[in-house]
């Protein structure tokens, strides 16, 4: 403290960094999966460095061709997708796409997914020894095609199952990923904490549909998307704040965050960290101007630490 | 390429449902690549949520405002009402703030000087045409092929043609130039200048005529495509398009925006392309 022109000033800054299953993040915002590439496309825009962690688009262990288009559509205030999970495949982004993020000292945390249970077994053993991989997370709301396509995270038993499987084969920071389309998510929340999850992350996108009147087909090849965006905010915030009552593990927040103020909700409710997506797309910036006014916020609210803010909701 | 948080100079209706917006736009002088297009956003402004594509129709410098000040870098885009994101964008005035992400994407090659070239524009699609004539009109013969539906749809024809270029205008209900379709014309073109190369923008069922023509001449082309696109950086992955060696198995998609939006010919899958989206009536959701 000293004093200008007789009040009292704070001249230290807040402390934004955050802990989650022992990964050190330093601050709480991150990209979700799938809306920041592999980083290399956001590179030329934003310092990777200032991030709290970098998440990689859902790797397979195959390279997977994706969806027919149209892919995507905007709807009021969100974007529907069924880019189907395009991706490189494990092994080539091991070898080509893992050492340019190893130059960064934010923590990668790779994002991963399969279409049978030994699938994400094999995915995650092969990333228990890459250098630079600091954690996993886990998309459990995938079809499993041996199980007539019932998606895992939509199941209990299916999500657990396949958690307690992957658990035994990494010693990694293991975050699951949770599907907001069940009847509710506390029960897949504890399932994935009892099956071994050091942390939750949620929501992935809400499945929507959209139709163009004029030639009465679905403005997605797909049919059927995964909608994101501001629009699916306050489901998101509610979904995340019954999860941190059902569960002891960190939880990580998502769902239409594109401002400081939106990630507050968040952390607020209880969870440790934060990741932002579509608002990747529309401002390849945000997320760093999202630290900055989060760091602003405490300053100008007094608050020391952003620990003493996570899970402080008055309700 | 950068996000500039920046001012609009003018937006003007150029034909009825046309608009032709002057952005003041630093650096763009020098980055900008003839075929390339910019991201561009209402600031603080939602819906609409997303961005949307343009192609850059030309770059230049304005007068300043008083003597002694630096002259105004500019972008110009040219745009039609589609959807709602356009119809935002008509009623913005001089001095409202938009950001533009760019210049983004690969552009026209300029090919060999000693062709003749060939530009082939229907509708909007003539705006990326207009920098790349720029550019070969130092060098080479240059022809523009402009086709639409009614005369309201012919745009910047007399722009070209002070650049030097021979320009050659056809409509479907004959309202203006020749009454029929652009790529009649094209057939017409080839016979005469077998040397040629061509460039064509427009929309799908033009670009796949276009296509099939310059196949059966042997004539090269490069083809700039329009798609839905949400980041415009190569990370949303909705804009893809089929290349040619794509299969089930082996699938091969390339980013419109990262990998194009200008592609040469060979590039692409013909077969399956003329079912992919791409439609986004002039690149304006």
């Amino acid at each position: 403290m000293s004093e200008l022109n007789g009040q009292s000033v704070k001249l230290t800054r807040p402390k934004l960094a955050v802990e989650i299953a022992g990964l050190k993040l330093k601050n709480p915002v991150m990209p979700a999966s799938g809306t920041f590439g592999y980083g290399e496309e956001y590179a030329p825009y934003l310092d990777l460095n200032q991030l709290g962690a970098i998440v990689t688009k859902g790797l397979s262990l195959n390279p997977k061709a994706g969806n027919p288009t149209p892919r995507i559509c905007e709807t009021v205030s969100g974007m529907l997708n069924a880019i189907g999970l395009q991706n490189v495949g494990i092994e080539d982004f091991i070898k080509h796409k893992m050492p340019f993020l190893d130059q960064y000292n934010s923590p990668v945390i790779v994002n991963f997914f399969g279409n049978t249970l030994e699938e994400y077994v094999e995915v995650a053993a092969r990333l228990e020894d890459v250098p630079g991989v600091a954690g996993l997370e886990m998309n459990i709301s995938c079809p499993n095609v041996k199980q007539g396509g019932i998606v895992f995270g939509t199941e209990a038993s299916a999500a657990s199952a396949v958690v307690s499987q992957v658990r035994k084969k990494t010693s990694k920071p293991l975050i699951v990923k949770l599907t907001p389309n069940v009847t509710d998510i506390r029960v897949t929340a504890k399932a994935v904490e009892d099956a071994g999850a050091d942390a939750i992350s949620l929501i992935n996108t809400l499945t929507g549909m959209a139709v163009d009147v004029k030639t009465r087909k679905p403005r997605l090849a797909n049919t059927i998307g995964g909608l994101s965006g501001p629009a699916i905010r306050p489901i998101a915030v509610r979904l995340v704040h019954q999860v941190v009552q059902a569960v002891d593990v960190p939880v990580i927040g998502i769902g239409g965050i594109s401002r400081a103020i939106d990630a507050l909700e968040f952390l607020i409710v209880g969870a440790k960290a934060v990741q932002v997506g579509t608002a990747n797309f529309v401002d390849p910036n945000a997320m760093a101007t999202i630290i900055d006014d989060l760091e602003e916020f405490c300053q100008n609210e007094g608050i020391d630490d952003i620990n003493d803010l996570i899970g402080t909701l008055d309700a | 390429m950068k996000n500039h948080k920046t001012i609009i100079l003018s937006n003007q209706e150029i034909s009825p449902g046309y608009y032709r917006m002057r952005i003041l736009a630093p650096e763009y002088n020098k980055l900008a690549q003839p075929g390339q297009f910019v991201m561009f956003r209402v600031q603080r402004s939602l819906p609409p949520l997303l961005r949307r594509p343009f192609g850059i129709f030309r770059v230049g410098y304005a007068a300043p405002d008083c003597d002694g000040m630096p002259q105004k870098e500019f972008v110009e885009l040219i745009y039609k009402v589609v959807g709602s994101g356009t119809e935002i964008m008509q009623d913005l005035h001089q001095g409202d703030r938009v950001e533009l992400l760019g210049p983004l994407g690969r552009g026209f090659d300029l090919g060999d000087p000693d062709e003749e070239k060939i530009l082939v524009g229907g509708g909007i699609g003539l705006v990326p045409l207009y920098m790349l004539a720029e550019k070969l009109v130092a060098n080479s013969n240059v022809r523009l092929l402009m086709g639409g539906r009614t005369r309201d749809d012919i745009i910047t024809v007399t722009e070209f043609e002070r650049l030097g270029v021979g320009t050659y205008v056809s409509t479907e209900d004959g309202s203006l130039g020749e009454e029929g379709l652009v790529t009649q014309v094209l057939e017409r073109k080839l016979k005469k200048y077998p040397n040629a190369q061509v460039y064509a923008c427009g929309p799908m069922p033009m670009i796949d005529a276009v296509q099939k023509i310059c196949a059966a001449h042997s004539t090269p082309l490069q083809v700039s495509l329009e798609a839905l696109m949400a980041c415009g950086v190569g990370a949303c992955l909705g804009c893809v398009v089929k290349g040619a060696g794509h299969s089930e198995e082996n699938p091969q998609y390339l980013c419109t925006c990262k990998q194009g939006p200008v592609f040469q010919a060979e590039q692409l899958d013909w077969n399956r392309l003329e079912n992919q989206s791409g439609d986004c009536g002039g690149c304006g959701v």
